[in-house]
């Protein structure tokens, strides 16, 4: 963890938080909790376009670029969904394409949260994912493109 | 926790609950239970034990093979037929075709009689309650013939509305594909006057018995259906196979569906004349162990019989509808008067996926979603519903887990 800060330091940070609940059900009021008090999104981004495909709730993502790092923001009508969405915010929002290209986000496996991943018809945290690391990667072809 | 009222409704369910292996699990360190037999149904070991005879002991192709092995094969495979026969009330075995399931039984129909027959200009009559594989097939054909596909409205009971049926009936009409009983509501649809209606007007009519076939008597005879489709995984059998039973006449009419082995009489390159029924729609390798096995699930149902299990499912279907109204927020989805053995609901300011996922931390596997049935949610203005429904093991014990479930989840959820 050379990177204070960095996206592998915060993952260690969720590992760490959720270390402390000794049963599932208190690892989901957590989640349930983070859903809570993510911030809505304005309405103006509540389109189809923005719409993330392969979940059974509906999920919307934007992103910005801003002084070479990229920020997310998003809902969803299904809170355990805004709680995953809450923890990948966290994780990769303010940071550069290619380090958000390259995470691993080994803490969804660490904390428990794997069967999220393969239920991708279900709620699509993978496809959340992929939605986001498409962004990144959006905007760095933007950006080789000026240069 | 399956202990106190063993009887239920005349039948052992502590005795059935021990002929499937499965309901032994935990999830999530609780024991399972399982209310998502709409989707599939779980298997009794006879059903297993079936699949592993089949391979440990007799695995062969069948109909040609000359030795011990495929006699055998052929002998189980072809007894199926006569069961399923006898299960439904055909009047010939030839009436039989072994499928993938409920969505192969129609595209078959679709694709056969629907292209010999519908021309442009063409009706084709469903309902508002249609499983997506009873919808998607006509649309594809509708298009393709520029053939109309007039839908049935549902009220807000979730009941189909017959005097705006009626009103759809023409002589344009050329067939009216229903689903028996819905697999989202739980509604039973009166078939047999959707069916006579369909007559009059000289128009065929396909059920889909997907659900129904788990549920109710089925007597294709008496229903007059001229096409009637179901899967074995839900009727307590093997995922895979199916059955679309067909009007002798009009199959032996229909041109074929896939082309290959075991559906032909003599192949040369100038001419293939085809085999007869029922044959002609199973070509290739069919799913030769899942129809023998499913043999050992009809034999399950019809021992325990019919008329207890619609019995017990009923009173499983009243508790859980009583329990679930007291839930403070919840609202079911589906109030017909007959009803199949399920509830669906939703749960003011909770999203059903939520719910889902924290049932299951329970232990508890519901389903949650549209349920195949996108039109169906439009109608009622809900992206989806949780979905309880209920089979022959379940238990007034396992509903009350659900409401205590659906309870916790809701202190959290809001």
């Amino acid at each position: 963890m050379s990177d204070p800060g960095g996206i592998q330091a915060i993952e260690k940070e969720i590992v760490e938080e959720f270390s402390l609940f000794d049963s599932w059900d208190d690892k989901y009021e957590y989640i349930i909790d983070l859903g809570k008090k993510l911030p809505p999104l304005e309405e103006e981004f509540k389109k189809d376009e923005n719409k993330v495909r392969g979940c059974q709730s509906t999920v919307w993502l934007v992103a910005d670029y801003n002084n070479g790092r990229v920020f997310y923001k998003a809902e969803s009508d299904a809170v355990i969904v805004k709680g995953l969405i809450s923890m990948l915010i966290r994780v990769l929002s303010g940071h550069t394409p290619d380090e958000i290209i390259n995470a691993k986000l080994d803490f969804i496996r660490e904390i428990g949260m794997t069967t999220h991943l393969a239920q991708t018809r279900s709620n699509g945290l993978l496809a959340m994912v992929k939605q986001m690391k498409n962004f990144a990667l959006a905007y760095k072809l933007k950006n080789t493109a000026k240069i | 926790m399956i202990t106190g009222s063993a009887i239920q409704a005349g039948i052992d369910v502590v005795a059935i609950r021990k002929q499937f292996p499965i309901l032994d699990r935990e999830v999530k360190g609780k024991p399972l239970v399982y209310l998502d037999n709409a989707a599939t149904s779980q298997k009794p070991q006879v059903v297993i034990d079936a699949l592993v005879e089949y391979y440990t002991r007799y695995n062969a192709n069948i109909h040609r093979g000359i030795h011990t092995l495929a006699e055998e094969a052929t002998a189980a495979f072809e007894a199926t037929r006569d069961r399923v026969k006898e299960f439904i009330g055909a009047s010939s075995r030839e009436e039989i075709i072994f499928t993938r399931g409920t969505t192969e039984g129609i595209n078959l129909v679709a694709y056969t009689w629907g292209r010999q027959h519908i021309k442009e200009g063409d009706e084709l009559i469903i309902s508002g309650m249609e499983h997506h594989s009873n919808i998607v097939p006509w649309q594809v054909l509708c298009e393709e013939k520029k053939a109309v596909l007039r839908v049935i409205p549902v009220n807000d009971q979730g009941e189909l509305l017959m005097d705006e049926y009626r009103k759809l009936l023409s002589d344009r009409t050329k067939l009216v594909s229903i689903v028996h009983a819905s697999n989202s509501l739980g509604t039973i649809n009166p078939v047999t006057e959707i069916i006579d209606a369909a007559h009059s007007v000289g128009a065929l009519a396909m059920v889909d018995g997907a659900q129904s076939s788990v549920h109710l008597d089925i007597d294709v005879q008496q229903m007059d259906c001229d096409f009637f489709a179901f899967s074995a995984h839900k009727l307590y059998g093997p995922t895979g196979a199916g059955v679309l039973y067909g009007k002798k006449a009009l199959l032996e009419s229909m041109p074929v569906f896939q082309g290959g082995g075991e559906m032909i009489k003599e192949v040369s390159f100038d001419k293939t004349s085809f085999n007869d029924l029922p044959y002609k729609y199973e070509a290739g390798t069919p799913n030769i162990a899942d129809v023998i096995a499913f043999k050992a699930a009809l034999d399950f149902v019809d021992q325990i019989g019919r008329e207890d299990i619609r019995r017990h499912e009923e009173e499983l279907l009243q508790y859980a509808t009583t329990k679930l109204e007291q839930v403070p927020g919840l609202k079911i989805i589906g109030r017909a008067k007959e009803k199949v053995s399920l509830v669906s609901f939703i749960i003011e300011k909770v999203h059903p996926q939520d719910l889902g996922i924290l049932l299951d931390n329970r232990g508890i596997a519901v389903r949650t979603g549209h349920h195949c049935t996108q039109p169906l949610m439009d109608r009622f203005c809900i992206p989806g519903t949780t979905r309880a429904s209920f089979a022959v093991y379940n238990t007034k014990e396992e509903v009350d887990e659900l409401v205590k479930g659906l309870e916790k989840a809701i202190k959290i959820l809001i």
